[in-house]
């Protein structure tokens, strides 16, 4: 059918399209995608995070030249929504751009980045920009394992916040990103200081700055 | 063929369409609708509480619409009324009877996969002191009478349960219910939003106190809802003012609107068995070409269903993106996905039906209208396998889908 309050361009007015163009292009021109199996004489770094449960999942590979300590080549393959697959895209061009990102340069990279280079995402996305630079990290992570650089190896170590439920500061970044913003949507995500107010004035500490961290 | 070039190759061919398959969010105005409601934005504007006979036209124009709206679901008059949209009818029934009968019992039972509309308001009563217990479905998104039966206390004040699933369509047992509910204090209420225009909408053969229909799912107006209370029926507002429509909702009526929606729902009526004939041939071939895409699971029930609804979920590809797709393809469906909601949750609805997460943020949704034609199933029949290609490239998972249902509560018996 067609209706009358279409644009020339066949769509209703306004477009429906909540991303930026260069999401856009990512989306449907997706860089340094990894199609089919990986050749693994192709990479010597690997990382996978996320889940399908949580509706996002990214596998990305790497690989390093050893003496310059540069990434040559990054691929990936990711289950998510378009800022998800566009942000890893974006991710993928910025680490391979020039001569290639050294891996400690890799360790740089934030959310933030992806997200300006791509024009910004919607408020409610940044969650979905966020798992690229972990997946990232982990493969970075594998190739300082396999050439035994095992001192380079960097591990996000959780501190824990409400030791009866066994909170960390980890799980509150993950619920912030996850769309808790108040108290009370974190606590009816996690439990957290609820049977021990004590530990309130930290959880909101944490809360605080990570929802303007995320969410300005 | 790399992934790029295949994508470039779909969206090279893309011939500007606009193939509106979200019905079930919302509808057009019908332009018989839409005729109908003119006059009373700049000519009949009077306020039918005016005593004059601007006002007295208006009021009688009211009449007439909550006239005809009683006709449809053979009750009286005095029994409708209108509100500004199906969630506040809902909140209206929820809050508005359970606050009135509170010192008769604190009990409530809505089912699992009722409507925000509805949720919500349980959820709040919850707060207020009220118990609030959800009966669940069965894989097909059913709920079953026993499980209400047991449900039951005396103490249970209420008892909500939809007509039709928004999401998946799954048609609910309303009259089991409602003869089950006979026998007891608790007053019955449903939603009938997605039913009306293809279920029959007789509150005493159905055995309902309260419904809800509103005008944005009927080719009606949005901002307009109807609630039928029966007589005798008691409720606490939610507005106070005026004492507009018998002092159950106070606030200048909304004439326009209100004629608008009775418009829409007679005309809902009359063109309802040709018109869900029609549609259900067209949904019944959308499902057959859908689910022979491989691990495409239905949604909803078989037969059980809206006449316009189609509900799938495609594993190992994420719901939004997928539905972005089809946008570009000139294609409007929607998702239950997580990263389509504002709470970042996937559907409870297909949640509650057994399925786990990774199902949720695969569904896709199609509701098809009056205007939907079988070439416009036929193209999306052809775009969609392609699409679920590019985005399953894309993904590094690989389901298996068998193991996926096992995972849920559900032993889907079809795929």
């Amino acid at each position: 059918m067609t209706l009358p309050i279409l644009n020339k361009d066949g769509m209703a007015p306004g477009g429906g399209w909540m991303y930026s163009e260069t999401v856009k292009e990512h989306f449907f021109n997706p860089q340094n995608l990894l199609e089919g199996q990986p050749d693994e004489s192709e990479f010597n770094g690997f990382g996978q995070v996320g889940s399908p449960a949580c509706g996002d999942m990214m596998k990305v590979w790497v690989l390093v030249d050893e003496s310059s300590d540069r990434i040559l080549s990054m691929k990936w393959q990711t289950f998510g929504c378009a800022s998800a697959i566009a942000s890893t895209s974006m991710m993928s061009v910025i680490v391979t751009e020039g001569e290639g990102m050294t891996t400690d340069e890799a360790f740089e990279i934030t959310p933030q980045m992806i997200c300006d280079r791509l024009g910004g995402l919607p408020n409610r996305k940044i969650h979905c920009s966020v798992l690229g630079d972990k997946a990232l990290q982990k493969a970075v992570n594998d190739f300082y394992r396999r050439s035994k650089q095992f001192d380079r190896v960097r591990v996000d170590r959780a501190k824990v916040v409400d030791p009866d439920t066994n909170i960390t500061d980890k799980d509150i970044q993950e619920a912030v990103l996850e769309g808790a913003k108040d108290l009370e949507s974190l606590q009816a995500k996690l439990k957290v200081a609820i049977g021990n107010p004590e530990f309130l004035p930290d959880v909101e500490k944490l809360l605080h700055f990570y929802v303007s961290k995320y969410y300005g | 063929m790399t992934v790029q070039q295949e994508i470039q190759e779909l969206l090279k061919g893309r011939p500007k369409k606009f193939i509106y398959l979200d019905h079930a969010a919302t509808t057009y105005v019908d332009s018989r609708v839409y005729e109908a409601m003119q006059p009373f934005f700049q000519v009949e504007f009077g306020n039918p509480g005016g005593f004059y006979e601007l006002g007295k036209r208006a009021a009688d124009a009211m009449q007439a619409a909550r006239e005809t709206v009683a006709g449809v679901l053979g009750c009286r008059a005095e029994e409708i009324i209108f509100t500004g949209s199906g969630t506040e009818s809902d909140n209206m029934a929820v809050l508005g009877v359970a606050r009135k009968r509170a010192k008769e019992g604190k009990h409530v039972i809505i089912s699992a996969i009722e409507h925000h509309a509805v949720e919500r308001p349980a959820e709040q009563l919850e707060k207020e002191g009220f118990e609030v217990t959800k009966v669940p479905v069965d894989k097909f998104g059913r709920i079953r009478v026993e499980d209400v039966k047991a449900a039951l206390r005396d103490d249970t004040v209420l008892v909500s349960i939809m007509y039709a699933n928004n999401e998946i369509g799954t048609i609910q047992p309303i009259y089991e219910i409602g003869t089950l509910l006979k026998d007891h204090k608790a007053l019955f209420h449903t939603d009938a939003c997605q039913a009306a225009g293809a279920l029959d909408l007789n509150v005493e053969k159905l055995g309902v106190d309260l419904m809800t229909l509103n005008g944005s799912k009927i080719y009606g107006p949005k901002g307009v809802g109807v609630l039928y209370i029966r007589k005798g029926v008691e409720i606490q507002p939610l507005v106070f003012g005026g004492g507009q429509e018998r002092g159950k909702r106070s606030g200048t009526e909304n004439v326009a609107n209100i004629v608008g929606m009775a418009k829409a729902l007679s005309i809902a009526q009359a063109e309802s068995e040709t018109e869900n004939a029609r549609l259900k041939e067209l949904r019944d071939k959308l499902i057959d070409g859908l689910t022979k895409i491989p691990k495409t699971i239905l949604n909803g029930h078989p037969e059980l269903r809206l006449p316009n609804n189609v509900n799938v979920s495609i594993l190992d590809i994420e719901g939004e993106a997928f539905t972005l797709f089809l946008n570009e393809m000139g294609i409007y469906a929607s998702t239950g996905s997580a990263c389509t909601s504002t709470s970042l949750d996937p559907s409870h609805v297909i949640l509650a039906t057994g399925l786990p997460y990774e199902c949720a943020h695969g569904s896709v949704r199609f509701s098809l209208g009056r205007k939907t034609t079988e070439e416009e199933i036929d193209y999306v029949l052809e775009v969609v396998p392609r699409v679920v290609s590019i985005l399953r490239k894309i993904s590094p998972l690989n389901l298996d889908a068998d193991k996926v249902r096992e995972k849920g509560q559900g032993d889907l018996k079809y795929i």
